[in-house]
């Protein structure tokens, strides 16, 4: 039984603690004991006022900073103590980011955007990977659009290629910090049904950070963040 | 390698590009510095090939001579006792090299010799007519000569020949005596005066030495100069002008003669070579000083710009030495190309040199050129100063907190 639920979980936090300025007067602590378990497949929402500790719990998910103390287990591995080799294999392996600038490189085209992770990762791109992304963004309406430097996209359309990046290795996690922030409502509509796509057509989990309580709705779970203490943790019903 | 640093090699490649402004000034920058190192060395690289040539074309590479008389003190002082002693210094009389005959061949054998020629040197008068001029007299093997000074190229008028009775004279001389090719003058040395007929007149490239000189056998010499059988010097040419000096101390120990190489003949030459060469070394290790801080100080300008794409790539699982080596590829990439642009510069400056800067002959003052292996030289000590530059600002980025870059 504990070990079929090990199989589902994929992230679980038990006490994260995060400070600031350790052991200085200005020492600030922004999470203060956060425990929280999702199951793989789920989509989920985390919401919380500016300051709440969002981007820091994202961050500590992502492994783009380590927590102060506490337990993080990804995929039933303790990444407590993994030099910064570990963790940025874990990074590769395990997670998709999708930023709320997009953060593409502006340099390379959609196309190269979406082959970089698989060319990191091998030194060269095969047909079969490069045939893979141009698929993958023709699924998110960019077809046509591979050739195009992200300078020469609307913010919708490079949101949409942040996307098919996160998600073209096919990841079990993808980390979503704020992806509608910087779009219309129109666009952000659009943005979040392709990631509940992706997530039903891939099984991809999501956690999203998102200020927009009628997107948040949408979710599957529902994470509320105050003053970095889990506020509530809903089930949605959609 | 290719495929192993495909990645990187894409990164680095397109973040030149899209610097590209700020990625052809370095390179220019780099060009400059490569092409101001590359043509000052084959400047004085040819500045110094010219002034060898020119002085040691008119002498040997080292010189065997009959060691000097001096007086030898009577008694030797007793241990602790100081001997105050006034000597009067003999006066030196022309003493043949002993045993020159057996020595010749021995010499020859030697790897590092190339050629041997012996010499009777000595001083006397060129008369004609009126005309009376001081010369200094040197009786030479012309073939042995020849292959130790490259006499016969230096001819301006006549066909270089020693037969008996004939005689080589410095072109200035030969104004002075008022003789040509043909013409007969005398020449005397204490009691002994002998005629010579001037076969060929010479440019010793030195007007000094032209003015003074006159060339005849090696037996014509003897005899004017009261050296029946003997040579005064042997004159060597060796394979390597540079191993010179340490042969003449090699011979001085195993030999009782008077051994001198070039550089001891030459010393306030081979002091303002050498003065050239340091002062050369310095000016190229200053602008390979600041090629260097150069394309540090542009990548380092990258690493901050690129900072949120650095974040990016690391969030992505990018490795900190994928980082590091995308930078370390910029540098090389940058410091290749600034060398192949300065390699050319240099040879463009080169050709300038010798096109605008001619002599009053008309001619260029001296060939200059530059060596392929100098050339390559330059260009590799560019390229690895292309990636040692690169190491710190690589570094830098490489350490760049990924969370923290994203944020920027």
């Amino acid at each position: 039984m504990k070990q079929a639920q090990a199989a589902t979980t994929l992230i679980a936090l038990k006490g994260i603690h995060k400070s600031y300025n350790l052991g200085l007067p200005s020492q600030t602590e922004v999470l203060h004991g956060i425990d929280l378990q999702v199951a793989r497949g789920e989509f989920v929402a985390l919401m919380g006022p500016s300051g709440s500790g969002k981007s820091t719990l994202l961050n500590i998910l992502g492994l783009l900073e380590p927590m102060t103390t506490g337990s993080y287990q990804l995929q039933g591995e303790e990444m407590r103590g993994l030099d910064d080799a570990g963790l940025t294999l874990r990074r590769r392996q395990t997670l998709g980011f999708v930023f709320q600038f997009h953060h593409l490189l502006p340099a390379f085209t959609a196309l190269e955007n979406v082959t970089l992770p698989a060319m990191m990762i091998h030194g060269q791109v095969s047909a079969q990977q490069l045939q893979h992304a141009r698929d993958l963004l023709a699924d998110v309406g960019l077809a046509g659009a591979e050739h195009k430097r992200p300078a020469e996209l609307s913010g919708g359309m490079q949101q949409r290629v942040a996307i098919a990046r996160a998600v073209v290795l096919n990841p079990p996690l993808v980390l979503a910090d704020e992806p509608t922030g910087n779009l219309d409502q129109a666009a952000s509509s659009d943005v979040f049904a392709l990631l509940r796509r992706l997530h039903a057509e891939r099984g991809i989990s999501f956690l999203v950070v998102t200020h927009d309580a009628h997107l948040a709705a949408r979710c599957d779970r529902l994470l509320e963040l105050v003053d970095g203490k889990l506020h509530s943790d809903t089930v949605t019903v959609n | 390698m290719g495929k192993r640093l495909g990645f990187e090699w894409l990164v680095a490649l397109r973040f030149l590009r899209e610097g590209r402004m700020q990625t052809l000034l370095i390179i220019v920058g780099v060009a400059a510095g490569v092409a101001v190192v590359a043509y000052i060395s084959a400047l004085i690289g040819g500045l110094q090939a010219s002034t060898l040539t020119k002085t040691l074309g008119a002498q040997g590479h080292i010189t065997l001579r009959s060691p000097q008389d001096v007086v030898q003190s009577a008694r030797l002082a007793e241990p602790g006792v100081m001997a105050l002693t006034e000597t009067q210094p003999r006066a030196q009389r022309l003493r043949s090299v002993v045993n020159w005959q057996l020595l010749l061949p021995v010499l020859e054998a030697m790897p590092e010799i190339s050629d041997v020629s012996p010499m009777v040197s000595g001083s006397g008068l060129a008369l004609r007519g009126e005309a009376q001029q001081s010369i200094a007299l040197l009786g030479v093997e012309l073939d042995r000569y020849d292959r130790i000074v490259g006499l016969r190229s230096k001819v301006v008028a006549g066909v270089a020949r020693l037969a008996p009775g004939e005689g080589i004279v410095g072109r200035e001389l030969a104004d002075d005596l008022g003789v040509r090719v043909g013409d007969r003058f005398s020449l005397q040395t204490g009691a002994v005066t002998e005629s010579v007929r001037v076969t060929a007149l010479v440019d010793l490239g030195v007007r000094d030495l032209n003015r003074r000189t006159v060339i005849v056998p090696l037996r014509a010499a003897q005899n004017l100069l009261g050296l029946p059988g003997g040579v005064t010097n042997l004159d060597i040419k060796l394979h390597d002008v540079w191993t010179a000096q340490k042969l003449a101390e090699d011979l001085r120990a195993r030999y009782p003669y008077k051994v001198e190489s070039w550089q001891e003949n030459n010393a306030q030459l081979v002091s303002a070579l050498n003065a050239q060469s340091v002062s050369t070394g310095i000016i190229r290790s200053v602008v390979m000083i600041v090629v260097v801080l150069g394309i540090a100080s542009v990548l380092v300008v990258s690493v901050v710009q690129k900072g949120r794409e650095i974040g990016i790539l690391r969030a992505m699982g990018t490795t900190r030495a994928q980082i590091l080596r995308v930078f370390l590829l910029q540098g090389a990439v940058v410091g290749v190309l600034g060398s192949a642009l300065g390699i050319l510069i240099a040879v463009g400056l080169i050709a300038a040199f010798t096109y605008f800067v001619k002599g009053a002959d008309g001619q260029p003052l001296f060939n200059i050129t530059l060596p392929w292996d100098t050339g390559l030289k330059v260009a590799l000590l560019a390229s690895v100063c292309g990636v040692l530059a690169a190491i710190a600002p690589a570094r830098r980025a490489a350490a760049m907190d990924p969370a923290q870059a994203i944020r920027l």
